[in-house]
């Protein structure tokens, strides 16, 4: 679109802006990991990696890493089995209550974190008795990630189709056969993408998490607000926040440049 | 047509009864399809009714349930006195208020900032600027929650970055209270408002923007008369983001807000340290509530299809 050379440079600024807006806070976050000061004022103080290695031979931000990668993973490969079963449900069949079920697998992150929360902890404690902990954050990441793998699975399925699969079965492949050798490899890199960023949104989730992790269980999200609050843990904490981001960054961006190339 | 479970190998060559044996059930599945749909849906169905619905049903009840003031059990006895307490108490209709002014601002925010960059990012940035700024602006919005919420802690804190950068101009921080909760959580939704803003910039076609300007439109005329109604779906679709997230919010209420009580704030006091269920799950069908009514109005305007 042309433009008029003063509401050009008023949109550039503009965008420039909030560039700065949303990445000053994160910088200052890493910044702030690497300064002398331990109450974390503003400009640092010096610099210094002391807190890197304290944030490494800490056994409560180890432990809790360790947590959150198992959580992640557990809930991701349950995420994988059912979004991906509701995706071929969803795509290939028509049936009825199509709609209600497409609305059931979006409403665990429509509705708002804390609404599911307190619906799963009440369930689980008061009217099944189960006692929070592994069991109860797994079962509750799950659900909020079958979502992520449901919507790249089946973006991924509206788009091949099924001529491939038509022409397989015609040459006389059955179901299996099929599936292995046409199916699987046309939403390799869907599922792939979908379990990354499932495990992502596992691995950062803290509202339904303080709601199901019960007292015995610390996952990374929660060992930082827990420390948050304490005095003098403050260089901990962001040092812990900086691995968070990049354990969270890394398989987004990779997701992002599997389903990127692959649309290209 | 094919299904999921792909347990059963059937390489020709392989022992010739479990060969067999994979063929029938591939045939029989190959016929009726009523059978691989129940076998696909059954697990998922399976799984989000009984541990999401019926999750949601059970808060339901346990609203109309009690807690024993001795012992902290939960008593099944019917009534409405968490529902009267929650819709007339003082207390709850403040917070309300709060926290749905509170939503309503941080989606004012977020639309403000987002119209803009999108704008440039749909109709001006050329095709590499444009993939550029796409995943500037969804790095953020997949990095931790909490951490975005920690950061604005730290920004916010006495001798933090605010009161660097305004000190010497002769403001100030806004300190941690309400104003810091609407900042921080205008920071953490703005990505999921740009996007859709972004998405249905996109879709409008160029041809009426130069037809606009052909006809003698200046830019701020053909943006209110031409863009701005065919993008308003996408921005109730970004709107939907920003203000059931902040209803529902708590955590950064709790980093940033000080001593300010949000729904959230309130629903987590009563599951903790109250340790009374039934109110929590009281007090949380207000923006449970609140969120249907937003949903039925906004799905006249068709915005729900562009999420």
């Amino acid at each position: 679109m042309r433009l008029s050379l003063p509401s050009k440079f008023l949109l550039w600024g503009a965008t420039a802006v909030t560039l700065a807006f949303i990445y000053v806070p994160i910088l200052v976050v890493v910044l702030n990991s690497f300064s002398t000061s331990k109450t974390l004022s503003w400009p640092p103080p010096g610099f210094t990696t002391e807190w890197w290695g304290k944030a490494f031979t800490n056994a409560g931000a180890l432990s809790a890493i360790s947590t959150s990668l198992v959580v992640a993973a557990v809930s991701t490969v349950i995420a994988l089995l059912l979004g991906t079963a509701l995706s071929f449900a969803l795509h290939r069949f028509d049936f009825f209550g199509k709609s209600t079920v497409n609305l059931l697998v979006v409403l665990p992150i429509a509705l708002p974190g804390i609404v599911t929360g307190i619906a799963l902890n009440n369930a689980f404690r008061t009217m099944l008795d189960i006692q929070l902990g592994w069991f109860t954050i797994i079962v509750a990441h799950a659900t909020f990630c079958v979502v992520t793998v449901f919507n790249n699975v089946f973006a991924r399925l509206r788009r091949v189709g099924t001529s491939l699969e038509e022409a397989s079965s015609d040459l006389g492949a059955g179901i299996w056969t099929t599936f292995r050798l046409v199916t699987f490899p046309q939403i390799r890199s869907a599922l792939f993408a979908g379990g990354l960023l499932s495990f992502a949104l596992s691995f950062d989730e803290i509202i339904v998490t303080t709601f199901t992790a019960g007292s015995g269980v610390q996952t990374l999200p929660i060992f930082i607000l827990d420390n948050m609050f304490r005095p003098n843990q403050a260089p901990i904490v962001a040092v812990v926040a900086v691995v968070m981001i990049l354990i969270a960054i890394v398989p987004i961006y990779i997701a992002q440049r599997l389903t990127t190339t692959d649309n290209r | 047509m094919t299904t999921v479970s792909s347990s059963a190998p059937d390489r020709v060559g392989e022992s010739p009864t479990r060969a067999s044996l994979a063929r029938r059930g591939s045939v029989f599945l190959y016929r009726h399809a009523k059978v691989r749909l129940a076998l696909l849906l059954s697990a998922p169905l399976f799984w989000l009714g009984l541990v999401y619905i019926a999750a949601l049903v059970a808060l339901l009840i346990t609203a109309f349930w009690t807690v024993d003031s001795f012992t902290g059990e939960i008593i099944v006895d019917w009534n409405i006195t968490n529902i009267t307490k929650v819709l007339g108490d003082a207390l709850y209709h403040a917070v309300t208020l709060r926290t749905v002014g509170a939503a309503v601002l941080v989606t004012l925010i977020d639309i403000a900032i987002a119209l803009p960059i999108a704008f440039l990012m749909a109709k001006v940035a050329s095709p590499g600027v444009q993939r550029a700024l796409v995943i500037a602006i969804l790095m953020p919005l997949w990095a931790s929650y909490l951490v975005k919420a920690y950061a604005w802690r730290s920004l916010l804190s006495q001798d933090g970055v605010i009161d660097w950068m305004l000190g010497p101009i002769g403001g100030e921080s806004p300190g941690y209270g309400f104003e810091g909760s609407v900042l921080t959580l205008a920071y953490l939704w703005l990505p999921f408002v740009i996007l859709p803003i972004f998405t249905a910039l996109e879709r409008v076609p160029d041809s009426l923007l130069d037809a606009s300007s052909d006809l003698g439109a200046k830019t701020g005329r053909t943006f209110r008369h031409i863009v701005f109604p065919l993008i308003v779906p996408g921005i109730i679709a970004g709107s939907i983001f920003s203000f059931s997230l902040t209803l529902g919010d708590y955590i950064a209420v709790r980093i940033v807000g000080g001593a300010t009580q949000m729904l959230g704030t309130l629903v987590y006091a009563n599951v903790g340290v109250a340790n009374n269920l039934p109110l929590a799950a009281a007090v949380s069908l207000i923006p449970l509530g609140i969120i249907f009514i937003y949903l039925g109005v906004v799905r006249r305007t068709g915005a729900l299809n562009n999420l």
